[in-house]
Formats: structure tokens, C-alpha cells, sequence
């Protein structure tokens, strides 16, 4: 057989050990020049190892050539689809939350939370919105059917905002105070494009020896510049919540329009005096956003409804996303 | 609140474009919402002059204006207003021009046209063609300067800043606030108008009486009585500013307390002081059954919570809101009772809500809570309107009741708490000037202080870092100096609950599951429908006013959201759907409030396509649930023990099970009952995994520690068995693990059939032995083979099959 009519591997070692095993043809003849007179053994010992070198090389390029066919008679199309693997998603309003809960914990901030249903003294009074003030008519409320508080007891409403987790926090803890609040609120609202009666908000609460206006600037610009890009334009316009003074609201330019992004302000006195501090030494400040609104102007979504009707051709296009 | 900005630069001077007024309006707190302007464009109409005034030759009701426009030669048109005279200036429409057709109110061109045989070349305007109000009756007389051909817009048309005010500044509502504003941002001062007027002689004591029954509905009541009014229309000015404040002229007493509650946000009432019986004024809550017609029409079952104004005998208006029909002014009236009074905003909250859609212009401000010392500013203010405009001449003095007064306390406000607050510190001038523009009394107490007191027209000066928000919001906020937060990072709180939750996400979501957040409240029959304990219902938190009256209890599981969303999904998922939601679930408590739990839903089913590779397809099965389940645990670092029968009516009882972890019941797994599963519409199987976080999250341990890999070889061996068929395979492998030499135990196979006895099964299992200190001897495996051998021959009566 010759080293060309070898057609496989199995035919091709055959041929090798027949040649240059440690019993073939060649390697005999390579043992046989000890057995030479010694001026003949160079030249025919070089000539064979020349010999061996050769078939070693023969030998090589023809495993390659049938290994280059055999892949070729093996080959796949690679356009055929990929068995994949499923990937799953996570909500909108969880990656917005998290992506907020990531930047303020960046900047040291605690995350917590609380109660979904609260009681009025939480959600209202305490936050200086007291039963009558023109105030209560900024958040339409949802109340539980209590019996509790049809007899005069604590009534409960589904929390309108995160800001009741501000009592809440003051009552555990002591300065320095540095915290968010992510939570599900509600709103007795109807509901349209821009509007949900279940939003999700962050409340964020500062509080320490002399902290001023200016601090909770560069705190929400130092947020919003992480959250949207360092170029980012902000503007503070006043605004009014009855338990921060002075109040505003912060605005980004955004696609050339000014939006407003969140609420904040300095936490009035009354609740740093009301949580037993001393409201000469500790200042603060509050501020809230909704995740919806900053979800919306991530994703360039435009109807605040596809958040919870929770379409599996909405939420697929999340995949992937952190 | 609409500001239309003629009538706000009659108070004050400002030297910004009208976007540049807008921005720094908006900034300062008054958000201007929309630049608009009042009335139409008008096109092609014109101030005219009407030249003369004769005959239609053909119509009686008809007649011929000559119109002077400002052209060469007038024009003349056809009219049939009856208030045309001669000499008076009119709006006049060429042709061509845009006018409201009076019949449909639509915008149609004006064409030429002939009437009654005369051509007419034009048109004399009524109110309603122009769009300033309804009035058609007659053409509008307009009284300006302007020469004939002037555009009426420029004698007209405003631009009307819209203003939305938040709920502490009822002084938004009016145009002295705004010009207040205005003088602040400026550096300008406010033209107060003339409050002044003559007084006769009979004090107004002689002739009514003021009784407030309800102080705490009406902390204060003023009235002032002015005999000889003469009914007519309000002045062209009066008029002009209250059309381009969007509201409608009607006379000039109406029109005098219109333009006071919008000049200063004080809403006032006139009464025709004859029709008031005994001419008494009594303010009290409403009788039984008592009713009252009001000036719109409407009659009114007043409620024993309503808040009225009566005279001796009967309502005549509800206070706050709308006056009564029977005491309204009307041609024939000569004294008048003007009414500026205070009403508390619950009270008239109430009232409006039962009796009317939206409220009205008075309502809408009493609601804000407005402060009782403007109710005799505006008095003033309107008595002083309403003798110049309709003559007359009020009594002396004014009668008073204000149970509710207050003592206004001065504020304190020192340099110190200025610059804590705001990082800067304005220069006194600064701070009195910005005070002073703003109407704010101050006094400087050297050597570090102010002295501050609110004014009538405002309730939020109370604590001194209101006075500082005002400094603040002048300055501009953007103005403000900004720095970074200094100090200590907090020690953080630890929540298991909410960091199992978040791990859960992301596992789920790693396996391939899409998360949903779905709405907390929930329907009474698909609680039912999908409890665990089956037909009774749960208790649930229940809620008095739910958005939805069909879904009016908060979720005792997200059991019915999840299955709707899956029926949703399922047409459009193609192949495995696999949705989880991580969210609260709600039980009435005896505690002050409701428990709420964390729990993990995850709904799966359906089934992968076959493929093009020759996989052929595959139902998702409780396997398939399972194993997912088993990935969660393996994430967790959790194993989760199976009991078989989940004792839950959600799920077929033999294809369920209850988990526990180190014997705390913490959920379930299993297939949805197919009867409940076609009810929510859902085609097929559909397995759920049900876990209560809350539960769980305490039994992880919190174990980081990760043992080293044994550098000793495994020995591997292969146990074929026979065991009873019932036996659970779970149950001998646990035996096996038992052996502290067994360091994994695989299942590879399970068969019945030939060369086993029926009832019975044969089950493989691949044996990992492995020591963490020492290479094992063949003498080791045998003898911890036997053992475990000898163990399942006892325990499960298994048989070695090759034996």
C-alpha cells in the first residue's frame, strides 16, 4: 500500500508503523548501520534519517489533508438557529428602582422601607397636613373600610406617598440621618397616560448639624448628573410640600423641555422639633421622585399604563437590562 | 388664575419680556402654566366710528350704518342691533374677516352680502362674534381713543398669564399677589388701589345687624350697606378686564365684587338689601328641609352640615359658594348689602362636593384657606368700586363679627438662621427690600434680627424659616450657593426580608422568568377562586372607596393578578411562558395596622417548540417546576424538603407538594387545578411555585463560609436497586447521602418492566466517595457500600439488583 492510497487514520498509522514503527521497514534499515563499515555508515546513515525525516513529513501533511476533508464532510450550516437558552426579565419599574437605589447608596445613603397601608396620623398629620388643610387635596386618597376608625380609632388609608417613612425613620433613629425610601403609593386618581392610581416612589431624608439649602443642591445635582450624565442642566424652582420649608422642585432639561424630576426641600422645623431634636443644631433635607417618571424617560416610554398591564412584548425588550 | 398682563401693569412695572415675567414667575413659585392671549386674532376688524345711522328702506327691524373705519370712503352696512347710534365707536369686520357665526358658534368668513335688497360691506360686532362672551343682543360699544381703523386687537386683545398656585398661596388667585411677585423680582413697588370712600352719617348699626351662629364655620362677617345705587352696566375698563380674566360682565354691583375677588383674592357677595327680611343678616348651618334656590337656577336640598347665610326668616345664599336667586341684585335695586366674610375651608369644601360638579370662583379660593383680615381690605376696596361706578353712598362704618380673630404673631427671623439655612447672607437692605416688594412688614432689630409680620392676604408667614423661603425664592434658588454633603455615612439597617426578595428577582429572571408587578387590589370571587382553603372566604383588608368597586379588598395572595397575567400573555408567548411577581400581600391584624407579608409567585407552563436539531417538543411539566425550584434553592444555599399533597385547593392534589425548610412550612409547588386554570382562561398546564419570603428569609443562614475541594480522587461506583414501586427515590437517596464517605449522589435511571417483578422497580444511583484528608482504599468503598446496602435492605427492603 502506498502512503497515498491511505484513506483514513487507521490505514495511515498501518502505513506508519509499517515504515517507521519501532519494527518497520526503515527503522530496520537505520539499525542496520551499526552494522556497516565504518566509512559508509555516515553516508548512509544520513541518507536514511534525510529518508525518515521526509516520510515523517509525508506522513504529517496527510493526516492534515484527511483531517481537513473529514471536517469537510462534516460541516454545518451556522445559520440555522442556536438552541438558546431562555432569558428571563426583570420589570422596568424594578431596574429604574434599583438603578436610583444604586446611585444613592453610591453617595452613602441607607435604603429601608415601609408599611403599604398606613395610618392618617402618618401619611397627613404628622407631615403637617392636618384634616381640612387645602394641602390634602394635593393627594386624592384610597382609605380602608376600618371599623376602628369608624368608632374614632387611628384611621388607614393606602399611603399616598413614601414620605410617612420619614416620621418613621426619626422615630428609631437619631442623626446623622442619611436614607431612601422606595414604596408602592396610591392615589384615589384617574388614571391616563401620565397618570397611575399605583405609582412607585423614592423618598430620600438628610439630616445633620447644619446642613443647608445648599447641600441638598449639591446632593440632587451630584444624583441627577450619576443618573443622567454629567452634561445634564438643572434648574430648583420653589414649590410647596407642607412639611419642607423652603420648598422646590427640581427640573432637567431634557430633549430641550425643562421636567420636572423631583420634590424637595429643607424639612420643616416643626418635624426635626416634633422627633425631639433640637431644630437650631439639626437641619436636613427631604426630597421624592417617581421611578414610573424617570422609567418613562429612560426607556423613552410614553403611556404610564404599559407599566402594569404587564404585556410579555413590553417586558421581553427588557431582557438583559440591569 | 388668569393675569392679564394690561391689568397687572396698572399695579406694577416690570422691565422683563413676557417669557422672561413668566420664567421668574415660575421660578418664585407662581408656575405660569400657559402664555395665552384673550380673545381671536381679528383679523380684518377694525376700531370704526359709526358716521351716521339711517332707515333699512326695506326693514323695519333693520337699519344702515355708515361706518367710519379709517379707509377714504366709509362704508355701509346692514344692522339690526337696537342699541346702534350714531357717534358711538364700534368693532367693525371687513369682509374677509374670522367671526363666530352667533347660531352654531363655529368661525366662518365674513362674506358681502345683500339684505333685504341693500348690499352690505361689512359688519358691526356683537360680543359674541368677537368670542368675548355670550352677549348678542346688541353690538359691542367700545370706549377708546383709538382712531377708526386701529386693529381691535390692539385696543382688546391681552396676553393672560396662567397661573396654577400651590395650595399656600391663595394670594396666587388674585392680581395683587401676582403683582406682589412681580414687584419683588423687579425691584419695583405695587400701585395699592384706592380704598377710600365717603361715609354718610346713619352708622350701619342703625340699619342691619350681623349674628354668626357658627363661628367655627365663619370666623368673620363684614357687611356694608350703600343707599341709591343706580343699576347699570359697569364701566368699559371694569368690563374689558374681567372678559380677559375669562368672566362674564352682568352689572356694575356684580361686576365690582368680581373684580375685587380677583384684584384680591377675597370672594365678596352683594345682596339687594330690601329683599333681605328684617334686613338681617344671620349666619348658621341649614334647617331641616330647608331649600334654596340659587342664582344659577339650580335648587338646592340644603343639608344640616351646609353653611348658610340667612336673613330672619330664610337662606338666601350658601356660604362660600353662590348666592341665592331671591336676594340678587336686579335693575330695581337700590341698597345694596355687600358681604366680605370668612369661611373655614372644610366647611365649604363639604358643601361644594354635595352641591355642585366643580365649585365656582368663590369656592375655589374660600378652599385655600384664606386668611380673615383681607375680608375687610377687599370691603373697603369694593365699597369704594361700587360708589364710584354706581353711585350712592354708604352708611358709617362697617359691621364686623369676627369670632375668630387671631393674634397675628410677629415672626423673628435672625441673620444667623438665614445664613444656615440658605449658605448665604443677603445684606439688610437686600432682605427689607425683598420683604417690602412682598407686601411682608419688617422691622430690623439690630444688631443681628428681623422682626416680620404676616400680611392680610397671606397665612404661611408663621416660623421664621417661612420669611427665609421668601428671601430664598427672590434671590432665586438657582442662585443659591450648592455643596457637596460633608459628615459621617450612617450605619445601614439590615432587611433580610427585602434582600431575599431582590436575590429572588434575580435569580428568577436569570432562569429565564419574566417579573410582572400587578395592581394589590383584588375581586372577592377570584380571592375565593384561587384561596388556599378553597371556598370560605378569606379575611382580607378591605377598603372604603376603591378605584375599581369590583376589586375593593387589598390582595391575600398574588395568586388572581398572576393567573390573568399568564391568560393574558399566553397567545403571545411562544413556547414556555415563565412569569414571577415578588410583592406584598395583605391580612387584617389586630395591630394598629395590617400584617403585610413578602411573597414570591412564579407561574410557568407551555411548552418548547421542537427545533430544526431534531429536539423534538416537550410539555413543561412538574419536573420542569421543580427543577427550577431546586436552582432556587441551590442559589439560595437552601434545600427546600418536599411533602407530597399540597393541601392546597389552588393545585391537583397529586401533583403538589408543601415545602418546608428545617421544618417551617414555607409554600407550595404544584399544578393548578386545570377546572381553576379555565377559568382565568389558561390553556393547558399550568404549574405554580408559591414561597412566603417572610418566612423564609429568617432561615437562611448566613453561611459565606465555602469548603476547599478535596484534593483526593473520587471513587465512583453504580447501584442498581430493586425496591417497592411506591418507594420515593428522594427517600434512598437521602439514605445514601447519610454515609460520610458519600460525597454526591446521583439518579441516572429508573426502569420497570422485563426481569422486574411487578410491583416493583429497579433504580440506579451513581455513587461519588470521597475523603477530604486521604486517598480512599477499595477497602473503604466496600465497606461503606455495605453499609449503606445493609441500611436500604433494612429501611426500604431494597435488593441489590446484580446480586
Amino acid at each position: 500500500m502506498s502512503l497515498a492510497e491511505a484513506g483514513d487514520e487507521t490505514a495511515l498509522d498501518e502505513w506508519r508503523v509499517a515504515w517507521l514503527g519501532r519494527r518497520g521497514r526503515l527503522t530496520a534499515v537505520l539499525r542496520g548501520v551499526r552494522d556497516l563499515p565504518a566509512e559508509e555508515r555516515p553516508r548512509v546513515g544520513a541518507g536514511a534519517n534525510r529518508l525518515k525525516s521526509a516520510l515523517e513529513d509525508a506522513v504529517a501533511a496527510h493526516r492534515a489533508q484527511l483531517h481537513a476533508s473529514a471536517e469537510h464532510a462534516k460541516s454545518i450550516d451556522v445559520s440555522l438557529p442556536g438552541r438558546t437558552p431562555p432569558l428571563g426579565s426583570l420589570h422596568p419599574v424594578t431596574l429604574t428602582r434599583r438603578h436610583l437605589e444604586r446611585t444613592f447608596r453610591d453617595m452613602g445613603f441607607d435604603v429601608v422601607e415601609g408599611p403599604d397601608v398606613e395610618l392618617e396620623e402618618y401619611n397627613f398629620d404628622r407631615l403637617r397636613i392636618p384634616a381640612g388643610h387645602p394641602a390634602r387635596d394635593m393627594w386624592d386618597t384610597i382609605w380602608v373600610a376600618d371599623d376602628a376608625g369608624d368608632n374614632g380609632g387611628p384611621r388607614q388609608l393606602l399611603r399616598t406617598h413614601t414620605s410617612p417613612m420619614q416620621i418613621r425613620y426619626l422615630e428609631r433613629r437619631q442623626p446623622p440621618i442619611r436614607v431612601i425610601v422606595p414604596g408602592t403609593c396610591y392615589r384615589y386618581e384617574a388614571t391616563d397616560a401620565t397618570h397611575e392610581w399605583m405609582l412607585t416612589q423614592i423618598e430620600g431624608l438628610v439630616i445633620d448639624e447644619n446642613l443647608s439649602f445648599a447641600h441638598l443642591k449639591g446632593t440632587l445635582e451630584a444624583f441627577v448628573r450619576r443618573m443622567f450624565g454629567a452634561d445634564i442642566e438643572t434648574r430648583f424652582r420653589c414649590d410647596y410640600f407642607p412639611f419642607v420649608e423652603p420648598g422646590a422642585e427640581l427640573g432637567v432639561r431634557w430633549q430641550g423641555d425643562w421636567l420636572e424630576v423631583l420634590g424637595c426641600g429643607m424639612v420643616h422645623p416643626e418635624i426635626i422639633e416634633d422627633a425631639g431634636l433640637d431644630p437650631d443644631r439639626y437641619t436636613g433635607f427631604a426630597f421624592g421622585m417617581g421611578v414610573e417618571r424617570v422609567a418613562m424617560l429612560r426607556y423613552g416610554v410614553r403611556d404610564i399604563r404599559h407599566f402594569y398591564r404587564n404585556d410579555v412584548r413590553f417586558l421581553r425588550q427588557f431582557e438583559g437590562r440591569r | 388664575m388668569d393675569v392679564p398682563l394690561k391689568w397687572l401693569a396698572s399695579y406694577v412695572d416690570w422691565d422683563f419680556s413676557v417669557e422672561e415675567l413668566a420664567h421668574r414667575l415660575s421660578m418664585a413659585g407662581a408656575e405660569v402654566e400657559a402664555i395665552k392671549r384673550s380673545g381671536g386674532d381679528w383679523d380684518q376688524v377694525v376700531v370704526g366710528r359709526v358716521a351716521a345711522v339711517d332707515p333699512h328702506p326695506n326693514a323695519d327691524r333693520l337699519r344702515l350704518a355708515t361706518v367710519d373705519f379709517g379707509a377714504e370712503e366709509p362704508l355701509q352696512v346692514v344692522c339690526g342691533a337696537p342699541n346702534l347710534e350714531a357717534g358711538q365707536t364700534i368693532a367693525f369686520a371687513q369682509v374677509g374677516a374670522q367671526l363666530i357665526d352667533p347660531s352654531t358658534r363655529e368661525l366662518r368668513k365674513l362674506r358681502r352680502g345683500k339684505i333685504r335688497g341693500v348690499t352690505s360691506m361689512g359688519m358691526v360686532c356683537s360680543e359674541r362674534e368677537l368670542g368675548l362672551s355670550d352677549e348678542h343682543e346688541g353690538i359691542l360699544v367700545l370706549e377708546t381713543d383709538a382712531a377708526p381703523g386701529t386693529p381691535l386687537a390692539d385696543v382688546l386683545a391681552d396676553v393672560v398669564l396662567d397661573i396654577k398656585p400651590t395650595p399656600n398661596r391663595p394670594d396666587h388667585f388674585s392680581i395683587l399677589g401676582i403683582a406682589r411677585e412681580v414687584a419683588a423680582l423687579n425691584g419695583s413697588v405695587v400701585t395699592e388701589p384706592s380704598m377710600t370712600y365717603p361715609e354718610a352719617d346713619t352708622p350701619i348699626t342703625d340699619r342691619t345687624d350681623v349674628t354668626i351662629e357658627d363661628p367655627e364655620g365663619c370666623p368673620r362677617y363684614t357687611a356694608i350697606v350703600i343707599d341709591g345705587v343706580r343699576i347699570g352696566p359697569s364701566p368699559q375698563w371694569m368690563q374689558e378686564v374681567l372678559v380677559s380674566a375669562g368672566m362674564r360682565p352682568i352689572n356694575n354691583i356684580v361686576d365690582v365684587t368680581n373684580y375685587v375677588m380677583l384684584e384680591w383674592g377675597q370672594p365678596l357677595h352683594a345682596f339687594d338689601y330690601e329683599v333681605l327680611r328684617e334686613h338681617r343678616i344671620v349666619v348658621r348651618r341649614a334647617q331641616p328641609a330647608e331649600q334654596l334656590e340659587l342664582l344659577d337656577g339650580s335648587r338646592l336640598e340644603l343639608q344640616p352640615e351646609d353653611l348658610v347665610i340667612a336673613d330672619a326668616e330664610r337662606a338666601v345664599a350658601l356660604a362660600g359658594i353662590m348666592g341665592g336667586a331671591d336676594s340678587e341684585i336686579s335693575d330695581s335695586t337700590t341698597t345694596v348689602l355687600l358681604e366680605t366674610a370668612n369661611f373655614q375651608e372644610a366647611t365649604i369644601r363639604r358643601s361644594r362636593s354635595t352641591h355642585t360638579e366643580s365649585g365656582t370662583e368663590a369656592s375655589r379660593r374660600f378652599e385655600k384657606s384664606l386668611n380673615p383680615e383681607l375680608a375687610e381690605l377687599a370691603a373697603r376696596r369694593a365699597a369704594a368700586l361700587i360708589i364710584e361706578t354706581a353711585g350712592g353712598q354708604a352708611l358709617a362704618g362697617i359691621a364686623d363679627e369676627y369670632p375668630g380673630k387671631k393674634h397675628a404673631p410677629q415672626v423673628i427671623v435672625t441673620q444667623h438662621r438665614i445664613e444656615q439655612i440658605l449658605s448665604v447672607l443677603p445684606s439688610v437692605e437686600d432682605v427689607r427690600g425683598i420683604l417690602s416688594a412682598l407686601g411682608i412688614s419688617n422691622r430690623w432689630i439690630p444688631p443681628d434680627r428681623f422682626a416680620v409680620s404676616c400680611p392680610p392676604w397671606r397665612s404661611d408667614i408663621n416660623v421664621s424659616d417661612d420669611v427665609i423661603e421668601e428671601i430664598g425664592r427672590i434671590i432665586g434658588y438657582d442662585s443659591l450657593p450648592s455643596a457637596p454633603l460633608p459628615g459621617a455615612v450612617p450605619d445601614p439597617e439590615f432587611d433580610l426580608e427585602r434582600d431575599l426578595g431582590e436575590q429572588l428577582r434575580d435569580l428568577l429572571s436569570g432562569l429565564g422568568l419574566r417579573e410582572i408587578i400587578t395592581y394589590v387590589t383584588v375581586g372577592q370571587q377570584e380571592v375565593e377562586a384561587t384561596s388556599s382553603s378553597g371556598e370560605e372566604e378569606p379575611d382580607t383588608v378591605r377598603l372604603l372607596n376603591p378605584m375599581n368597586a369590583e376589586r375593593d379588598r387589598m390582595r391575600p395572595s398574588l395568586r388572581p393578578w398572576a393567573l390573568r397575567s399568564y391568560a393574558q400573555n399566553q397567545r403571545e408567548a411562544r413556547g414556555v411562558l415563565g412569569l414571577f411577581e415578588v410583592g406584598k400581600t395583605f391580612a387584617p391584624s389586630t395591630a394598629r395596622q395590617p400584617t403585610e407579608m413578602r411573597v414570591l409567585l412564579a407561574l410557568l407552563g407551555g411548552e418548547t417548540p421542537p427545533s430544526v436539531h431534531g429536539d423534538s417538543a416537550r410539555q413543561f411539566d412538574f419536573f420542569d417546576a421543580k427543577g427550577l425550584l431546586e436552582q432556587l434553592g441551590a442559589g439560595l444555599g437552601v434545600t427546600f424538603d418536599l411533602s407530597s399533597g399540597a393541601d392546597d385547593e389552588l393545585l391537583v392534589k397529586g401533583r403538589s407538594a408543601r415545602l418546608s425548610v428545617n421544618g417551617h412550612d414555607i409554600g407550595v409547588i404544584g399544578q393548578v387545578q386545570p377546572t381553576t386554570a379555565d377559568a382565568f382562561d389558561i390553556d393547558g398546564d399550568v404549574f405554580a411555585l408559591e414561597l412566603s419570603i417572610s418566612t423564609l428569609a429568617p432561615l437562611l443562614e448566613d453561611s459565606d463560609v465555602i469548603a476547599a475541594p478535596s484534593v483526593y480522587p473520587a471513587a465512583v461506583e453504580d447501584l442498581a436497586l430493586i425496591v417497592d414501586d411506591a418507594c420515593p427515590a428522594g427517600e434512598l437517596e437521602a439514605a445514601i447521602m447519610d454515609n460520610g464517605l458519600v460525597e454526591t449522589v446521583e439518579l441516572f435511571d429508573i426502569y420497570t418492566g422485563d426481569q422486574i417483578p411487578d410491583g416493583q422497580k429497579s433504580i440506579g444511583f451513581r455513587v461519588y466517595y470521597r475523603s477530604p484528608d486521604r486517598t480512599l482504599t477499595e477497602r473503604d468503598v466496600e465497606k461503606a457500600r455495605r453499609g449503606i446496602v445493609r441500611r436500604l435492605q433494612s429501611q426500604f427492603q431494597a435488593t441489590l439488583r446484580d446480586s
